[in-house]
């Protein structure tokens, strides 16, 4: 992808799914990105917990979450790790239904000109070995999920 | 806690600062324990009481020769000795033990006898941030400030700013890592460490320690140091993961802790004479002096400008030269609390003349945890 960062992955930076993050790493691989929702208070969360930060309800459904999102802040890291060959973003976005999430953005330039808070984003899945699809953000091209 | 009942009696940072690549982790805290008894008069016999982060208390009791009836290895990161001293405070005043010591110990530039820890893969950081090429603190602790600068106008001339000023008041301290004189351009031109950082507004990488001796008000009297009476203090977390901070411009671990030191100690900002705010990064001071309430939001960086922090000004702060020019050896909480204790008594290398109330405030993890300690030389 034009712009995109060449991040090969370090094996020992891949997560390790735990039973109650499963539903999330699942719905990575084919694509979805499934936040959680509380059945008695209607909060909408990330991280995946299985009870409601809010109102400590069990009752919770997992939910897909539209994918669209907004540049909320970042950094543009220049002290390289050994298996990354140039700087790359590290960002955080605000994702349309409120929780926010760390992610690296796709398809720009990782320039402070490029990446411009606020900016519109989509998701997009980068798989990085047989069980992990991480979720990414491009600019949105106005047809996520 | 009633403001005043606990005392810091002794206090001493490391025989050498920096550079100490022939001292390993729990020498250092042991280097500066012996200095810290040696400055109130004490050995470790007459210690009942022990607190550290970076070693376990287990650790350090054995290795001094001491039996304590109270412990606490709280270990929330950089401002961990700041809850030492508060809970310390609560224990000295509830009875548990009399005469409590707080060491901090690393070998963080040299990596002798300490162990890096890095982030478990399977918890919650390790899952949802660890894989996006996060890499230490200068890659996370700095992501929150292009919101702040967005959302508050700072520049960065201003963010550049607070290292300058900070190696104003280093220049005036011969122990200091970093002493010659710094421009915003020098900033500015320095080399990019994770943007909008350069590596003049990261903090150092050093080793070092310190130690704090604290016992009640009453017995403080018969010491031969000065007494720096705790008159207020304050303790939260918020989260692990920078990404879930609430808000981006603001820290609620700073807000709750500071809050609850100011309450306690019964006092106004007018009141304050010095302030210590832990400079991991150039950002910090800045939210820090807006959450504890020194300025309104997004004033910070035009109060730092405007020279009220600097030598001479109103509200003189991080006196020592912060992390970002003093020491930094990872957990910088207890240079900041030396420094105040130095100010209060008069012996600090750049002296805020007639200092009678200093607010200590530290950061843990990346905007994780806080802890403020207020402090006076005189009784309420």
């Amino acid at each position: 992808m034009i712009g995109s960062p060449a991040m090969s992955i370090n094996p020992k930076t891949l997560p390790r799914p735990t039973p109650e993050t499963r539903h999330f790493w699942e719905g990575a691989k084919l694509g979805e990105l499934r936040l959680q929702q509380c059945d008695a208070c209607t909060h909408v969360y990330f991280p995946p917990r299985p009870f409601c930060p809010e109102c400590a309800s069990r009752q919770v459904s997992v939910v897909r979450a539209s994918g669209r999102a907004t540049l909320y802040s970042y950094v543009i890291n220049h002290r390289l790790p050994k298996w990354i060959d140039a700087p790359y973003a590290i960002a955080v976005v605000q994702l349309e239904e409120g929780p926010r999430m760390m992610t690296n953005i796709l398809g720009v330039p990782q320039t402070p000109e490029a990446l411009v808070l606020d900016m519109p984003l989509e998701v997009v899945f980068e798989s990085v070995s047989a069980d992990i699809a991480l979720p990414k953000f491009r600019p949105a091209r106005g047809g996520a999920r | 806690m009633k403001p005043g009942a606990v005392a810091i009696v002794g206090a001493a940072e490391t025989t050498r600062l920096g550079l100490v690549p022939d001292m390993s982790q729990i020498q250092l805290h042991a280097d500066a324990a012996l200095n810290a008894l040696a400055d109130c008069g004490l050995t470790p016999k007459d210690i009942d009481g022990v607190a550290c982060a970076a070693e376990w208390p287990t650790e350090l009791a054995h290795y001094l020769g001491i039996t304590p009836t109270w412990v606490d290895g709280t270990m929330v990161g950089g401002c961990s000795f700041m809850l030492h001293v508060r809970h310390a405070a609560a224990a000295i005043a509830e009875g548990l033990c009399t005469t409590v010591l707080i060491t901090d110990g690393e070998s963080g530039r040299s990596w002798v006898g300490s162990q890096a820890v890095g982030i478990n893969q399977a918890s919650l950081a390790g899952q949802f941030e660890l894989p996006y090429g996060v890499l230490g603190a200068p890659t996370m602790f700095t992501i929150p400030v292009l919101r702040y600068m967005k959302d508050h106008g700072l520049t960065h001339e201003q963010l550049a700013n607070v290292a300058v000023v900070q190696r104003e008041w280093a220049g005036m301290n011969p122990r200091a890592t970093h002493r010659d004189p710094i421009t915003v351009q020098d900033v500015l031109d320095s080399k990019l460490i994770a943007y909008p950082f350069h590596v003049l507004e990261c903090c150092l990488v050093t080793d070092g320690g310190g130690a704090l001796v604290l016992t009640s008000a009453e017995r403080a009297k018969d010491f031969p140091t000065r007494p720096v009476y705790i008159l207020g203090t304050g303790e939260s977390v918020e989260t692990p993961m920078i990404s879930q901070m609430q808000d981006f411009t603001s820290s609620r671990a700073f807000r709750v802790s500071g809050a609850k030191a100011f309450a306690e100690a019964g006092i106004t900002h007018a009141d304050v004479d010095h302030l210590m705010i832990y400079d991991a990064f150039a950002h910090l001071p800045i939210y820090g002096l807006e959450d504890l309430g020194f300025v309104g939001k997004g004033e910070a960086g035009a109060f730092i400008w405007e020279r009220h922090t600097a030598p001479g000004g109103k509200l003189p702060m991080n006196t020592n030269g912060g992390g970002l020019s003093y020491m930094h050896s990872g957990m910088y909480g207890m240079y900041a609390l030396q420094e105040s204790v130095r100010q209060l008594r008069g012996i600090a290398p750049a002296q805020v003349a007639g200092a009678k109330t200093s607010v200590c405030h530290g950061v843990g993890g990346m905007f994780g945890a806080s802890g403020t300690i207020i402090m006076g030389n005189a009784l309420p």
